[in-house]
């Protein structure tokens, strides 16, 4: 908050951007100026855009309507090479550098105008000096293969590199949740040196989900909410509670979530102990896996799949069906129709003397074509025709038209717009009574307080249980994010 | 405790020691073997082979595979047993046109986001057409240069053992040490970090597969060299040598992890258990299952020691 003689013109400027992916609007007229000296927090539950809006900033994304200004002049062919020459760096979410390069090997890859005799040198001091200043002791040496770095290690070389000065020195970095590998010294170090960097003039977009950083951090702070900016003030004007409110998230929807069922008499379906608390499951109940995402929620779902399926030889009866949320990698077979999608699970039933019942298929689809209402004109269309919800909901009709009494679901709503997620949720409550557990993972706030019951998880364990009311955001919140004080 | 050796070494170790192991075997069935003349003839038809896996590795660098390569060296083969022997100007252009066309499938299989499989299987049938057209029958001849180059005989160090150094250093340097050889690798270890980075990931691959044509046309000259004639099929089993060879050598068919060097010496070792059986007096009509035993038995080795790495790492 220092009010020095700032430069009058913004380092990156962007006005009414929009972009939509199909049906999603990713972001739906978004302006925002940077100016040099100041941190700006960027907040806002997953698929709010932030994401989004910092790929447009450096470069990766062109909006589909909308400009990039710099230092007070609009930018024509606004691109990645652009981007870094203005001095806009970023650190993604997800790691992004090569694990079979060596730390210098990657700086070469990042700084492009480091050639010549004598690269390798040269980036090992860059990268070695900007760890210094950043993380004193880190102990990573230059000619070290990424792929032999702990996450966090890694972390650090990707901040350092983002802060490190090769030619054109650093004026806006992007932080994407840095500090989610580092544990509470390392994310202070970097915490002061994103002072630091500001006070030096430089100015950085700050995007993280442990709100009490940004707020300790961050200058200003902007709240986005579905591809939109609800709110900007300065950091002084928001407290932990005021964010959670503009972030506007299901607190006033509550009256749709679902009335409490009283499940314990209902039998034991899954159990499964680890470190944390004992994950058990009941038959017809609702189980939500909520916290930070990647902490230990999908390796939960993948040891009950492994519990419950057989290791070498299918089961006759399938005990569990699985739904995939990273839906290209691991979902659909992109190559089939829509139907073969579908009844690819439940080709065991569908089956007499070792060939298909084509009839049988065809029916089954058809009856869950119309009850899940998958939006196509006939089933045998390939299945890329379809828009991501609707595949999704393929992907949905899949584990339920087979006959296992348990779905497991990888936060399968990822990128699915709101109307599917509103038919689906029906469709899982509705299975749900008639007997079917649910064990659901989720990123969104929103799902998890459809369940019953809810496992906060931290680090890899279960670090806390919610039952019935206590299921609220609130108290999901303290617990993913305090769950290693209590 | 921090006894960690560099993954890159650990990565060497396996081939070179399976190389060493199969040596001394081969030395103790035939000690006649250990000499200058038996060194050479062990191994000079190791050198085309090196070259090609080296072409082969650059290949897999990107993350794809080229299943012409056994085609494109016999194709090259033909030509330098005709048109480089009588008219050494247009020899040069066609192969100068033969890795351009090279560069080029990889600009296509990059902008069409093609399986490089389907498209260089594709191709090895033109490769395989072209050089029928030149050379129907086996015949031709090898030029004199070439001729000279693979029987020289330098003091010391048989020819073969000189070749497989020199091949390996300049591997060793364009790929580990060159700021192109760091871009390939990066391509194939994190595509989209590399383009993120602002750097053309069409040209680095176009670059790769132009790389791996002038390493597969080196090979095709350097088989001539040797055989002083040319076949169509003549090198037909490069394709799987070449990739069984990068393999062997410590590198992966994905993610951009390759050693040139580790190429080299499984190119040699592959070259060396086709003798090794010999000696052993194995008919020819077993020679190849056990060639596959061999590279079974190292692969195992190899992922042992993989498994014995990780589970340190995660310590």
């Amino acid at each position: 908050m220092t009010h020095k003689t700032a430069p009058a013109h913004p380092i990156i400027e962007v006005e009414d951007a929009r972009i939509s992916f199909g049906a999603v609007r990713a972001l739906d007229g978004v302006s925002l100026a940077i100016m040099p000296g100041e941190c700006v927090g960027l907040v806002g539950h997953n698929g709010a855009g932030k994401s989004t809006i910092v790929n447009v900033i450096n470069g990766g994304l062109t909006p589909d309507t909308g400009r990039v200004a710099s230092n007070g002049g609009a930018l024509e062919r606004y691109g990645i090479n652009v981007a870094r020459a203005h001095g806009v760096r970023c650190v993604f979410q997800e790691l992004s550098l090569c694990p079979n390069l060596t730390v210098a090997e990657n700086v070469r890859i990042m700084h492009r105008n480091l050639g010549g005799a004598g690269w390798r040198g040269r980036a090992r001091r860059i990268i070695g000096e900007s760890l210094d200043r950043i993380f004193p002791d880190h102990g990573i040496d230059g000619d070290e293969t990424v792929g032999t770095l702990s996450i966090a290690e890694r972390q650090m070389v990707e901040i350092a590199m983002a802060f490190s000065d090769a030619g054109t020195p650093p004026r806006l970095v992007i932080l994407d949740e840095p500090t989610s590998s580092l544990d509470a010294s390392l994310a202070r170090q970097m915490l002061t040196h994103v002072r630091r960097f500001v006070e030096a003039g430089g100015a950085v977009i700050f995007i993280s989900h442990i709100l009490h950083e940004i707020l300790a951090t961050a200058d200003r702070i902007i709240v986005m909410k579905d591809g939109r900016i609800v709110a900007e003030r300065p950091a002084g004007g928001f407290d932990a509670n005021s964010l959670f409110e503009a972030m506007g998230s299901v607190a006033k929807g509550a009256a749709a979530r679902r009335q409490n069922r009283d499940l314990a008499a209902a039998p034991i379906v899954l159990r499964q102990t680890g470190s944390g608390l004992p994950f058990t499951a009941r038959e017809g109940e609702i189980v939500g896996l909520a916290g930070l995402s990647g902490h230990g929620q999908t390796e939960m779902l993948l040891k009950l799949h492994a519990l419950r399926s057989g290791n070498w030889r299918p089961r006759r009866d399938p005990a569990v069906a699985f739904v995939a949320g990273d839906r290209r990698l691991n979902g659909i077979f992109e190559l089939w129709s829509i139907l073969k999608n579908l009844s690819v699970a439940s080709l065991g039933d569908l089956t007499r003397h070792g060939l298909v019942d084509e009839k049988a298929e065809e029916a089954r689809a058809e009856s869950w074509k119309a009850r899940i209402e998958i939006r196509t004109q006939s089933m045998a269309n390939p299945v890329l025709s379809l828009s991501g919800g609707n595949q999704q909901k393929v992907l949905f009709a899949r584990a339920l038209s087979t006959r296992a009494p348990v779905v497991l679901m990888d936060d399968p709503m990822r990128g699915v717009d709101v109307g599917t997620k509103q038919e689906v949720y029906r469709i899982i409550r509705s299975e749900a009574e008639a007997g079917r557990t649910f064990v659901w993972y989720s990123t969104e706030m929103e799902e998890v307080c459809l369940c019953d019951r809810v496992y906060v998880f931290r680090e890899g364990a279960i670090v806390a249980e919610l039952d019935g009311d206590e299921v609220s955001e609130k108290n999901i919140l303290a617990a993913s994010f305090q769950g290693a004080a209590a | 405790m921090n006894l960690r050796l560099p993954s890159e070494t650990v990565r060497l170790l396996i081939p070179a020691l399976s190389l060493t192991a199969l040596l001394a075997a081969v030395f103790w069935l035939q000690p006649r073997a250990m000499s200058y003349i038996g060194l050479n003839l062990l191994f000079n038809l190791a050198v085309p082979i090196a070259l090609a896996t080296i072409a082969q590795m650059l290949i897999m660098a990107v993350n794809n595979l080229d299943l012409s390569m056994g085609a494109f060296v016999s194709f090259v083969a033909c030509v330098a047993a005709t048109f480089l022997h009588d008219t050494p100007l247009l020899g040069w252009l066609i192969l100068l046109a033969a890795i351009a066309a090279y560069a080029a499938l990889g600009v296509i299989i990059h902008l069409r986001d093609l399986p490089s499989i389907v498209v260089t299987l594709g191709m090895s049938f033109v490769w395989t057409g072209l050089a029928v057209l030149l050379l129907p029958a086996p015949g031709g001849q090898a030029p004199e240069w070439a001729r000279w180059l693979m029987t020289a005989k330098p003091p010391l160090v048989p020819m073969a053992i000189v070749a497989s150094i020199l091949i390996a250093l300049v591997g060793h340097l364009i790929v580990m040490r060159s700021s192109f050889g760091v871009l390939v690798r990066g391509v194939g270890g994190n595509e989209r970090s590399v383009e993120r980075a602002g750097w053309s990931v069409l040209a680095a691959r176009a670059g790769a597969y132009g790389l791996a044509g002038a390493f597969a046309v080196a090979a095709g000259i350097a088989l001539v060299g040797l055989t002083t004639s040319a076949d169509a099929n003549i090198a037909l089993r490069y394709t799987l040598l070449s990739i069984a060879g990068v393999i062997l050598g410590g590198g992966e068919f994905v993610g951009g992890r390759v050693s040139p060097i580790g190429a080299v010496i499984g190119a040699l070792t592959l070259t060396l258990a086709g003798s090794f059986l010999s000696f052993l007096r194995i008919s020819p009509d077993w020679q190849i299952g056990a060639q596959g035993a061999i590279l079974v038995i190292v692969l195992a080795l190899r992922l042992l020691l993989n498994r014995l790495e990780n589970r340190e790492r995660r310590r």
